[in-house]
């Protein structure tokens, strides 16, 4: 798992059946203090997260699935948590409470 | 999943079993800029897709779920055609091809 900030929206209407219904952001993976790293990707959202959120990401099949309910589902990228802080040896590194107040 | 463009066609006709009447295309994935982000690549088309689409795919075991048959060689697939990705205060799916 990775964390990864919701950096847009992605609508798609003609696309694989498993997708239809499904919720899709445009991640951008990060460090806990905020620096880019990784390639952008797009994940499921599963836990209603909005853009400038923070946010838990997997990117792996079979977690997807499971998630999904479909043990054959062509997914792999999923939101699966809102993240409200990330503390790195000791200190703070990212406070969700701290950036919307 | 990532965002690409598809950027061409690739056609075989000889292939491996399995794979009959599966579309392969080439594909530039992108960044949330609309910049090209690593190398092109072939994936198979689960959906229909031409070139200039911008479109999503999986890549891995997943690719080859996304096809007809799905115990296929195949490492990634077109899963979705994007009529929208806002991104910031732009929109990729307006965007001309790069």
């Amino acid at each position: 798992m990775f964390l990864a900030e919701v950096v847009g929206t992605v609508v798609s209407t003609v696309q694989i059946r498993i997708l239809d219904g499904e919720k899709l952001l445009a991640l951008r993976p990060v460090t806990p203090d905020g620096r880019p790293t990784g390639k952008t990707r797009i994940g499921i959202d599963r836990v209603q997260a909005g853009v400038g959120d923070r946010v838990l990401v997997i990117d792996e099949g079979s977690s997807a699935r499971q998630i999904l309910g479909d043990p054959k589902g062509a997914v792999k990228t999923v939101i699966v948590g809102l993240v409200d802080y990330v503390e790195v040896r000791g200190k703070l590194a990212y406070d969700h409470t701290e950036r919307t107040s | 999943m990532y965002l690409a463009r598809v950027i061409g066609r690739v056609v075989a006709t000889t292939r491996s079993t399995g794979l009959d009447g599966v579309a392969m295309q080439w594909i530039q994935p992108l960044d949330e800029t609309g910049e090209a982000m690593g190398d092109p690549l072939v994936a198979a088309a689960a959906i229909s897709s031409g070139p200039g689409d911008l479109v999503h795919f999986v890549d891995g075991r997943e690719g080859a779920l996304a096809c007809p048959e799905t115990f296929v060689p195949v490492d990634a697939a077109i899963t979705g055609y994007v009529e929208e990705a806002a991104i910031g205060a732009v929109d990729l799916a307006a965007l001309e091809e790069a």
